[in-house]
């Protein structure tokens, strides 16, 4: 909304990541209005705090719904929203620090509920909002400006964790690749179930991992990202888990479980074989 | 003469169906048009310790559960030497002889409970020793029972008669033993029945069918002490098409997701206790924030931390009031008694819906445990309110204005940014100073939309009066009648909408002497928020995690006046 919104002046840095998430999740919501012919304004975008949050306010073109929530609760708020409207479109975004950090507590059980969202985690392995403090995807001994002497907690395993919680869409991709994420984006959107698109996204300003992501053959970097192989069976999840616990950043869907029934059909059901009640049949119960 | 008035009191341990007892006397009674009520307290664990219920039975509208005991009913020795200096003179002890043994106390019987229940072949009929062994002290015809036991026992199984027959047979062996003990209470008067129709409900049951009556369609909350018995019941009634009940893994979750499902334009709301809602506090500074409608119920409990979770205080209205940081206050509802428990949670989600916020109930654990007669509610009369919803084309800037406006509702036209940063007209985050006085006015605007709340006012001349609020009304009340009985020149405030106030009844406090508050909190809360507003109000506290005697709150009311008659004089 900037163009409408001059009084709106966050900015992200040059370089950022972020950019290219906004750019994919744009394309993947113009696309989706046009193959669901649904409007625009049936999408809901739910932010939480921290860079990635600014996405709702930074989005161009054609506006969804925005939800600029309080840190670390997108996920419950999302669950609101689907909840009381299951036909809209809610997508999540979020930071590691949002989503990993503060907000972990509420992955395992919207994973258990398999509530039918997408969640997008812009993952720069800092705090960059607040200049660049610690978060749990940064490596274990690095210097930051909460961790002096280094870092001495180990580094969370987010695709490991995503799959040990039964998280049904768990995808990985890089902000430097538009294309791939804008798909990967409307595959999760397309998912049944609670999808998350894990995405690296560089923080250019206090941890600049293109070059350790990407790697440079002249310097001798190997780079940690790598694509899946086309054989990999994402419906397998023991090859899943396997590969979500090796090195490096595999980037592709590496595991999708579209069978499971989601939330909103499960209450369906629930409501659909209780005998409702209606305030005077319930007032009637209780008469002397 | 005879009587219009019993209190029993059942104690002893978990699980020995000390509750169960209290409460199918009280339904007894209440069927044949006695007005009932019963108070319940016990331990913070699943089986054992001390419980103890109350029931009061009387041929009037019942105030309070009772400063004295008529009969008390000991399931153990325990329950007897912590209770017994509660029985009036003239009172009775029924002790469960099968468990312990009393010698030499003159106004005692034993009875061996389960025993007598064994004989009738049905052990889990030793509550219907009692009621039988209590109808006889006090006269009431035993038919009055075996028409509550064939009423409660007919449930369309195929051993329904024998269930009841051996239950009446249990009534009768306790009758004949009070009869043998040659004690007499004296006989009830006959019951003068309420009229119109009647539910006997307790506080968080007439909670949720308010909050039913208001349309709310999505209800999520995690077990606490004392609200665990709403979501309960949520759970079994709320279910339809189109609505949402859930148990959530925290009240962060609570919150947060009732927020969701009100800015997608749904009724939601949520009910914990102290501990739960203080988690609670930065959501609802968001749904103020970002102008979303939900309601939240604190059934509180004792505090601080997890203080007393399972007994009664009226220490959370500050924390209600500001349960979070920066500017806003909250609009709160604190219901007095059962039947109000009902309307507060109807005008809850009619006032969020109207000025597009969260709203507080603020309950008790004595009212949320306690089960008394009320009239049935007239839904018929009662007109839900909804949002008012934006219905034009894009581009609506949602929060332009210093006043409400219609809310756009995802879906539909009129995509905005619900925010929890300061933001402009299209809810997008901006720091401009102007821009923040622009919608702290705006949002502080809103609660003006809520000052049609009712109040209650006797004796408007007198220039010192009495304003309980909450599940002090009863005590206060009763107390009050009393004082003016005795010719006190009192007068008598009281409402249920602590925030904001109506506020004719605040410029008419304004004009008091002295406005005692009693409350059952160290602090003095409601006192200390009306002197903020300049009205001359004082506290009457208790923090025993137990509700007021009507006859300490006599005395201490006539301590206060008296010391006001005297600093008065002097001046």
């Amino acid at each position: 909304m900037t163009s409408k919104n001059p009084e709106y002046d966050f900015k992200w840095c040059p370089g950022c990541g972020d950019f290219g998430v906004r750019r994919a999740l744009e394309s993947a919501i113009s696309r989706r209005i046009i193959d669901t012919e649904v409007a625009v304004e049936n999408n809901v975008v739910v932010a939480g705090i921290g860079c990635s949050g600014n996405m709702v306010h930074l989005l161009e073109g054609d506006q969804p719904y925005g939800f600029h929530g309080i840190h670390g609760r997108s996920l419950p708020i999302a669950m609101g929203v689907k909840m009381g409207n299951p036909d809209l479109n809610v997508v999540v975004v979020a930071g590691d620090g949002d989503f990993l950090g503060i907000g972990l507590e509420h992955i395992s059980p919207q994973a258990a509920r398999n509530l039918n969202i997408t969640a997008i985690v812009m993952d720069n392995g800092v705090y960059g909002l607040t200049k660049g403090q610690s978060s749990p995807t940064t490596d274990l001994g690095v210097v930051t400006s909460s961790t002096p002497f280094g870092k001495t907690e180990e580094k969370l395993h987010p695709f490991k964790m995503y799959m040990s919680l039964g998280v049904s869409f768990v995808s990985s991709t890089m902000s430097s690749q538009v294309r791939q994420m804008s798909a990967m984006m409307s595959e999760a959107m397309d998912h049944p179930g609670f999808a998350i698109v894990h995405i690296q996204s560089p923080c250019t300003e206090y941890n600049n991992t293109y070059e350790l992501l990407k790697g440079n053959a002249r310097k001798g970097i190997p780079g940690l990202a790598f694509d899946i192989p086309e054989d990999h069976d994402d419906s397998d999840w023991d090859a899943a888990f396997k590969l979500a616990s090796g090195d490096g950043i595999p980037l592709g869907v590496i595991y999708r479980d579209a069978t499971r029934p989601t939330l909103d059909q499960r209450i369906d059901e629930v409501s659909e074989k209780v005998k409702v009640k209606t305030v005077e049949s319930l007032l009637e119960s209780y008469a002397i | 003469m005879k009587n219009t008035d019993f209190v029993v009191r059942f104690a002893g341990e978990g699980g020995q169906g000390v509750v169960t007892s209290a409460e199918g006397f009280a339904q007894a009674n209440a069927q044949v048009g006695y007005y009932v009520q019963t108070f319940s307290t016990f331990p913070s664990q699943i089986r054992g310790g001390p419980v103890w219920t109350q029931t009061r039975v009387s041929t009037k509208p019942v105030r309070s559960s009772g400063d004295d005991l008529d009969v008390l009913v000991a399931f153990n020795e325990y329950a007897y030497n912590e209770h017994k200096s509660e029985v009036r003179e003239g009172g009775v002890i029924i002790f469960d002889s099968g468990t312990f043994e009393l010698e030499g106390i003159e106004n005692s019987f034993g009875m061996a409970f389960d025993d007598l229940a064994r004989s009738t072949g049905n052990a889990r009929a030793a509550n219907m020793v009692v009621m039988g062994a209590l109808a006889y002290l006090v006269e009431i015809d035993q038919s009055i029972l075996e028409q509550f036991v064939t009423k409660r026992f007919t449930r369309g199984r195929p051993n329904d008669q024998e269930i009841i027959e051996s239950n009446i047979k249990a009534l009768t062996l306790g009758r004949k033993e009070a009869e043998n003990s040659g004690f007499m209470i004296g006989q009830m008067a006959d019951a003068i029945p309420p009229e119109g129709e009647q539910v006997l409900i307790n506080g968080n049951v007439a909670l949720g069918l308010g909050a039913l009556a208001a349309g709310v369609d999505v209800y999520i909350g995690y077990p606490i002490s004392p609200a665990t018995s709403l979501l309960i019941w949520m759970e079994n009634n709320l279910p339809a098409p189109g609505k949402f009940v859930y148990q959530s893994t925290s009240e962060i979750e609570s919150i947060t997701s009732i927020i969701g499902a009100g800015f997608a334009g749904r009724k939601a709301m949520t009910a914990t206790a102290g501990p739960g809602f203080t988690l609670m506090g930065e959501g609802i500074g968001l749904a103020w924030m970002a102008e979303i409608p939900v309601v939240v119920v604190d059934v509180q409990r004792g505090g601080p931390s997890t203080g007393l979770p399972t007994k009664t205080e009226q220490s959370d209205l500050l924390t209600a009031l500001y349960p979070g940081h920066g500017d806003m206050q909250m609009p709160v509802i604190a219901p007095g008694t059962v039947e109000e428990c009902f309307y507060a949670g109807y005008q809850a989600l009619a006032w969020a819906e109207r000025y597009q916020g969260p709203v507080v109930v603020l309950s008790e654990h004595m009212l949320a445990e306690r089960n008394q007669n009320i009239p049935k509610p007239d839904i018929s009369k009662l007109e839900p309110i909804s949002r008012s919803v934006y219905t034009g084309s894009n581009g609506y800037q949602r929060y332009d204005g210093w006043e409400l406006s219609p809310m756009p509702i995802p879906g539909n036209p009129g995509s905005y940014v619900a925010n929890g940063s300061e933001h402009d007209g299209m809810g997008d985050t901006t720091h401009l100073g102007e821009r923040h006085v622009q919608m702290t006015n705006r949002r502080f605007s809103k609660l003006k939309l809520l000052e049609d709340g009712t109040y209650e006012s006797e004796n408007t001349d007198a220039s010192i009066v009495l304003m309980p609020w909450g599940g002090s009304k009863g005590t206060g009340l009763a107390a009050y009648e009393e004082l003016t009985e005795q010719g006190a020149d009192l007068g008598w405030y009281y409402t249920m909408f602590l925030s904001p106030l109506p506020p004719k009844l605040l410029e008419e406090l304004k004009t008091k002497d002295l406005v005692i508050v009693p409350e059952l909190n160290y602090m003095g809360q409601f006192a200390s928020v009306l002197r903020s507003y300049g009205v001359k109000a004082e506290a009457i506290t208790q923090y025993t995690g137990l509700p007021f005697k009507v006859r300490d709150l006599v005395s201490r009311i006539q301590e206060k006046v008296g010391t006001q008659r005297k600093e008065s004089v002097t001046a």
